[in-house]
């Protein structure tokens, strides 16, 4: 009997965290009556890395068309290049160039590029490693920092969960699957690698430059590391000189006239400073 | 008249419980047809000796999962039952009126408090603190201690609520035979309470083996059989949370049979809670 009396305990703070973990990517919500040639609801699904922009752009588009609701929800790059194609959402959204297979009968429309780079604590005395140094590090062939001229520590390398678009940009960098990579420590939206970064002075990981870029001019201690000699940084994925660029990407199957309204905002230099003000480049 | 009113009733009663009864069956069918997939393909074997978990390249195994859960609720329960316990005494036979009412009202606030606070200050302070200790942090140890803070409340409320109901006269009568207060505890409260007290830790360990945002937040989620308290390891509940946003076919469909397993474990516990509460009480009363 005690039983039924208090069973409400775990389902009712179970319910609370996820609203809470779901407010973390907090859909904008901000519509008003007024005449507008526009009208409706406009849905966005995918990468975590572009939802922030997306949710930055909706609401600029949303002052300008105040009918609108731009709802943006999160879930990673194949979902949203899956919702897209399913039609689930109007515009799905990918931190990572589509496969061929995924291309078919999607359009893609490059908002912004950005890069993938491997990050260190700031009290972290290395600054540079190479290429084959970091697979090694990634490989469970190098462990300790002092090995590549660092403290006299073990190397925690931080991975990524299987499936996520940094995972796959980084193991076809190096040529390898997935699998090669002995993980110290698996982290999954960008959010919960810098904060795993932040509290481990001898953690490794790899995640957006943009949002790396970001958290770090906030005060974040970390340090992007240089990649086979280029510095990661907003002007070398510009450049396009940084190895590991990739685009961010709107993808759509089918047009209405809000989705139309919406890109022709996107793609346009009206939201260059929601771009930069994310810490992404601009498309060439 | 009566004889209306009742019909009616019981009419209203009958198809609330049965509403109930199917939303669980519906969720288990759920869970069963989305991971049917997985286990028709793949058989379910593999999912406990495949090499491991990487469900892009074909490997499915669930089993270090299996027993970080274990292992992380385990630990939980080690450090949460005497706590529970203690505080239940303490507020039921040592503490003022005043300051048990105050002292079981903090205990119901800590129940109240959102996991992902309790994961986020894991991932901000505990897991740097072991890190420094023992690198990298995030582990088994980090999760035990978030999940024994989470589930303490419900312990020493459960404990605490058994040993209220024992009879009066019980405790008068041990008093009679000249029992200190620690005998009396010892010897007659807490075994009159155990029944409430053991459904009060099978409850915990639900809480516990469902617990997903703080474990992903400080377990590490690397999926390998853990080594020591110190090793990182990943929970069913996390890699369901993970990956489940962007999984596809094949990889989604075992993330369904995680689900599954995670749901036969639960339901095993809830039998056991079951058997806890009535069985042993029936015993002691007939």
């Amino acid at each position: 009997m005690s039983i039924l009396r208090f069973s409400w305990l775990g389902p009712r703070v179970l319910l609370a965290a996820i609203a809470c973990f779901a407010c973390s990517d907090a859909p904008v919500d901000v519509a008003a009556p007024g005449p507008s040639a526009l009208a409706g609801k406009l849905t966005l699904s995918g990468s975590s890395t572009l939802a922030p922009l997306a949710a930055e752009i909706g609401k600029r588009f949303e002052a300008s068309h105040p009918g609108v609701r731009i709802d943006v929800q999160t879930g990673g790059s194949s979902r949203g290049i899956a919702d897209a194609h399913s039609g689930r959402v109007d515009i799905g959204m990918s931190s990572r160039a589509l496969t061929t297979s995924e291309g078919a009968a999607t359009r893609e429309h490059v908002v912004a590029r950005d890069g993938v780079a491997f990050a260190v604590h700031a009290d972290n005395p290395v600054q540079a490693l190479s290429g084959d140094q970091l697979l090694a590090i990634y490989r469970g062939e190098l462990t300790r920092w002092s090995e590549v001229g660092g403290d006299d520590a073990p190397i925690v390398v931080v991975d990524r969960a299987e499936g996520r678009s940094e995972l796959s940009l980084v193991a076809d960098y190096f040529g390898v699957v997935p699998s090669a990579f002995r993980a110290g420590l698996v982290c999954g939206e960008t959010q919960h690698c810098v904060k795993t970064l932040v509290g481990n002075p001898y953690a490794i990981a790899y995640l957006s430059v943009g949002a790396a870029e970001f958290e770090r001019d906030r005060g974040a201690p970390l340090r992007l590391l240089a990649l086979d000699g280029v510095p990661a940084s907003r002007d070398s994925v510009a450049s396009g000189a940084y190895p590991l660029g990739r685009p961010l990407l709107f993808v759509t199957r089918a047009s209405s006239p809000l989705s139309e309204a919406f890109l022709a905002l996107a793609l346009s230099p009206e939201v260059a400073d929601l771009v930069s003000g994310q810490a992404f480049v601009a498309p060439r | 008249m009566r004889r209306a009113e009742d019909r009616l009733l019981r009419a209203f009663v009958v198809s609330s419980a049965i509403g109930c009864a199917s939303i669980v069956l519906l969720i288990f069918g759920f869970l069963f047809a989305t991971a049917a997939p997985a286990g028709a393909e793949l058989g379910v074997w593999r999912f406990f000796s495949d090499p491991s978990w990487h469900p892009l390249e074909g490997r499915f195994n669930l089993l270090p999962m299996f027993v970080a859960t274990v292992a992380a609720t385990g630990g939980a329960l080690l450090l949460a039952t005497p706590l529970g316990l203690a505080s239940a005494l303490f507020s039921r036979a040592y503490a003022p009126p005043i300051v048990a009412a105050l002292y079981r009202r903090l205990l119901e606030l800590l129940s109240g408090i959102p996991s992902v606070v309790y994961g986020f200050w894991g991932l901000v302070t505990l897991v740097p603190l072991i890190s420094a200790w023992q690198p990298p942090g995030a582990s088994l140890l980090a999760g035990s201690l978030i999940l024994a803070v989470m589930i303490l409340p419900t312990v020493a409320l459960l404990a605490d609520a058994a040993i209220a109901a024992v009879p009066a006269a019980t405790v008068a009568g041990a008093t009679a035979l000249g029992l200190g207060r620690a005998s009396t505890l010892r010897r007659v409260v807490l075994p009159a309470a155990r029944p409430g007290i053991v459904t009060g830790v099978l409850l915990a360990t639900g809480r516990a083996v469902g617990e997903t945002m703080a474990v992903l937040m400080v377990c590490g989620n690397v999926v390998r059989m853990p080594a020591s308290v110190f090793d990182p390891v990943r929970t069913l509940t996390a890699n369901i949370a993970l990956e489940m946003g962007y999984a596809f076919g094949l990889h989604q469909a075992s993330l369904f049979a995680t689900g599954l397993v995670l749901w036969a474990l639960a339901a095993c516990l809830v039998l056991a809670a079951e058997w806890a509460s009535s069985g042993q009480m029936g015993e002691r009363r007939a």
